[in-house]
């Protein structure tokens, strides 16, 4: 198949490329909402995340101290969310979109000296001869290693959720925190816990920006990618598998629509820039008026402070 | 009414500007120049410029000009009336607007300060005497690009990032594509409508879909680096600086550049305020005044191509040439120049469509 020029392999390949910073993000944001805390900060995060590891690689010239560094950076900033939001009780909604702006103002600060520096190149995974074989080749054995990290993230989230103790505990917290404290959990620790994974996912995906996507430093360089993985935690209705379907639909259709553009396909661009919203919209209007399971599948504790002598 | 109508209205304006200026003040001992930027000083490329120009206002008066302020990041909207109003309050006597969505709140206070003259860039309202407008004339730039694209491309297709779909950057695609015809007939162009002007991971998508279809010349009307952050990764893929020289990507893949230098005219408006000699004006300059520079082409470019360029750059500057000479059809076929013939600067500032040789549409 040939789409006036469109090689669905390259397009494939690319897309994987284009939906690793919002999958990262989204997945940790998952585990989040799944321990019952709405963090909104997710774009502040993601941006510090994108500053530090720039900075650390840049400083240290290794990419991979780089992605520490930036995941360590957005775990740092998300902990002021942790202290407001669960030791001072502050409102979780004010606090996330004080976070985001937060990160924005504080990545430029950070990033006044960094404009226009390359950062050391990260390089693709050595497949040997799988990465020849072609069509497959190009889709799934050609990219940096991030790309698979992220994959196999999402997989250890949805195993640690689903079949161990710490992931039953997680959700009992997210479901119900007062049940949970009465069977002795500690929810403030592990709710901070959980946050401080988000951070760190967020800065994950925010290093991925400006280390091996862009690759460069600029203000404002997630443009808006941390609430798009918002609307994809919403969009899976809170279940891993369905976060990298989410994140490569959204990922897809943005490179898509350049594709298409490129290619002179007469399909107007705003169309393809909203369908992933349009299709967020749908899942949930559809999902919420089903008599299934739980509806939405929204953990019942979401956004919701907890406070031991209530 | 849109934007499209909004700007063909300031076409036909234009030559009824001039009337109603007159001098402003018989010179000024002192001259305080206040600055708003749409963006950060570090974006590399639009407000990186103004903010070029604004220290080098402050270097060419010393004592006698007071440019130290500036304000980053203000919004397009309200918020750029308060802080207009905060300045003129504050004892500015000029201020420089930098960017089209700031030119309803300009007018605006400039109505209650008329005293404080404004200077507004890249608009076309002036509804008060002391407000004036400046832009550049960028599809000069645009057409040396075009004939270094249509000389340097292998594969035949070239590509253009465009931001969105106002006369400026139409006027950029048609200059780019009508010069590398020029050069190579065979040249096919294809344009990527980013609808933003800065958001560095949609820019890097874009070029690198292009790269993907085959396209090996690409140049971006957005404000970051990205697009050449992307052409470094695939040898052979060239691409132009946009707004600054962007030398970080010298020599390849960035070849050359369009340079927005606004010193020049910053330099001459204050000069004017200081000796009396200040009068209303709109200021469209390019090659030749200065305003728009050519950055180094640099040694991946064959020898002669670069003569080529270089010769274009210096009859556009001398005025020899104008990059819109017909014989030059519109899309359909119909005639827009004929042989001979250069667009007015009406057509250019009003300009809603391709010319001949181009595919696609422009979004409405």
């Amino acid at each position: 198949m040939d789409l006036g020029g469109i090689n669905p392999a390259v397009l494939v390949a690319s897309l994987m490329v284009a939906s690793v910073p919002i999958m990262l993000a989204a997945i940790g944001e998952l585990v989040v909402e799944k321990a019952g805390v709405l963090n909104l900060g997710v774009e502040g995060m993601m941006i510090m995340g994108a500053i530090c590891g720039f900075i650390t690689a840049v400083t240290t010239g290794s990419p991979l101290l780089g992605f520490i560094g930036g995941a360590l950076g957005a775990a740092v900033l998300s902990l002021v969310f942790a202290v407001l939001t669960q030791v001072l009780l502050a409102n979780q909604v004010a606090t996330g979109l004080a976070l985001t702006l937060f990160g924005l103002g504080l990545s430029s600060l950070m990033g006044q000296g960094y404009v226009g520096i390359k950062p050391p190149l990260t390089g693709q995974v050595n497949f040997g001869p799988l990465a020849d074989i072609p069509v497959l080749g190009k889709v799934l054995f050609q990219h940096d290693p991030m790309v698979y990290l992220a994959i196999g993230i999402v997989a250890a989230v949805w195993a640690v959720l689903r079949f161990t103790r710490i992931g039953l505990i997680l959700r009992a917290v997210g479901e119900n925190h007062d049940a949970a404290h009465a069977l002795g959990y500690k929810v403030t620790r592990i709710r901070i816990l959980a946050i401080l994974f988000g951070g760190a996912m967020a800065g994950l995906g925010g290093a991925y920006l400006s280390l091996i996507r862009v690759p460069q430093w600029t203000d404002g360089i997630t443009a808006g990618a941390g609430w798009i993985a918002l609307a994809i935690v919403v969009f899976a209705s809170w279940r891993p598998w369905r976060v990298l379907i989410g994140a490569y639909l959204f990922g897809g259709i943005s490179v898509l629509q350049l594709n298409l553009q490129v290619a002179n396909v007469p399909i107007p661009p705003e169309y393809l820039s909203m369908s992933p919203y349009l299709i967020t919209i749908l899942v949930l209007v559809i999902m919420s008026s089903g008599k299934g399971r739980g509806a939405l599948n929204a953990p019942a504790a979401l956004g919701q402070n907890f406070h031991a002598s209530r | 009414m849109n934007r499209r109508t909004l700007m063909a209205t300031a076409a036909l304006g234009l030559g009824l500007a001039f009337g109603g200026g007159g001098a402003h003040a018989a010179g000024m001992d002192k001259v305080k120049a206040c600055f708003v930027y749409v963006g950060p000083v570090g974006d590399g490329g639009w407000t990186y410029q103004h903010e070029q120009g604004r220290v080098a206002l402050a270097a060419a008066f010393g004592d006698k000009v007071d440019a130290t302020t500036y304000q980053e990041n203000v919004p397009e909207g309200a918020d750029a009336e308060r802080v207009l109003t905060q300045m003129a309050l504050s004892g500015c006597n000029i201020i420089f607007t930098t960017s089209f969505g700031y030119m309803d709140a300009t007018n605006a206070v400039a109505g209650k300060f008329p005293n404080v003259m404004f200077e507004h860039a890249t608009g076309y309202k002036r509804d008060h005497s002391n407000v004036s407008s400046y832009n550049g004339r960028f599809y000069e730039g645009r057409a040396v690009q075009g004939t270094i694209a249509g000389r340097m491309t292998k594969t035949n297709k070239i590509g253009y990032i465009a931001s969105f779909p106002i006369p400026e950057v139409i006027m950029g695609i048609n200059s780019y594509y009508h010069h590398a015809k020029l050069v190579n007939p065979a040249v096919e162009l294809s344009v990527v409508w980013a609808f933003t002007w800065f958001d560095p991971a949609k820019e890097a998508d874009a070029a690198k879909a292009m790269i993907e279809q085959g396209v090996d010349v690409i140049a971006a009307h957005t404000d970051s680096t990205a697009p050449l952050a992307e052409a470094a990764k695939t040898p052979g893929v060239i691409g132009f600086g946009q707004a600054s020289d962007m030398s970080t990507y010298a020599p390849s893949p960035r070849v050359s550049s369009i340079i927005d230098n606004w010193a020049p005219y910053y330099i001459k408006r204050v000069g004017q305020l200081l000796d009396g000699t200040y009068a209303q004006a709109d200021a469209w300059e390019g090659i030749a005044g200065g305003e728009v520079e050519i950055g180094a082409i640099t040694d991946a470019v064959p020898a002669e191509v670069k003569a080529e360029a270089e010769a274009m750059r210096d009859a556009i500057g001398a005025g020899t040439y104008h990059p819109f000479t017909g014989p030059i059809n519109k899309q359909d076929g119909s005639v827009w120049l004929a042989e001979g013939q250069t667009a007015p600067d009406g057509d250019l500032l009003g300009m809603g469509f391709y010319i001949e040789g181009i595919t696609g549409d422009i979004p409405k």
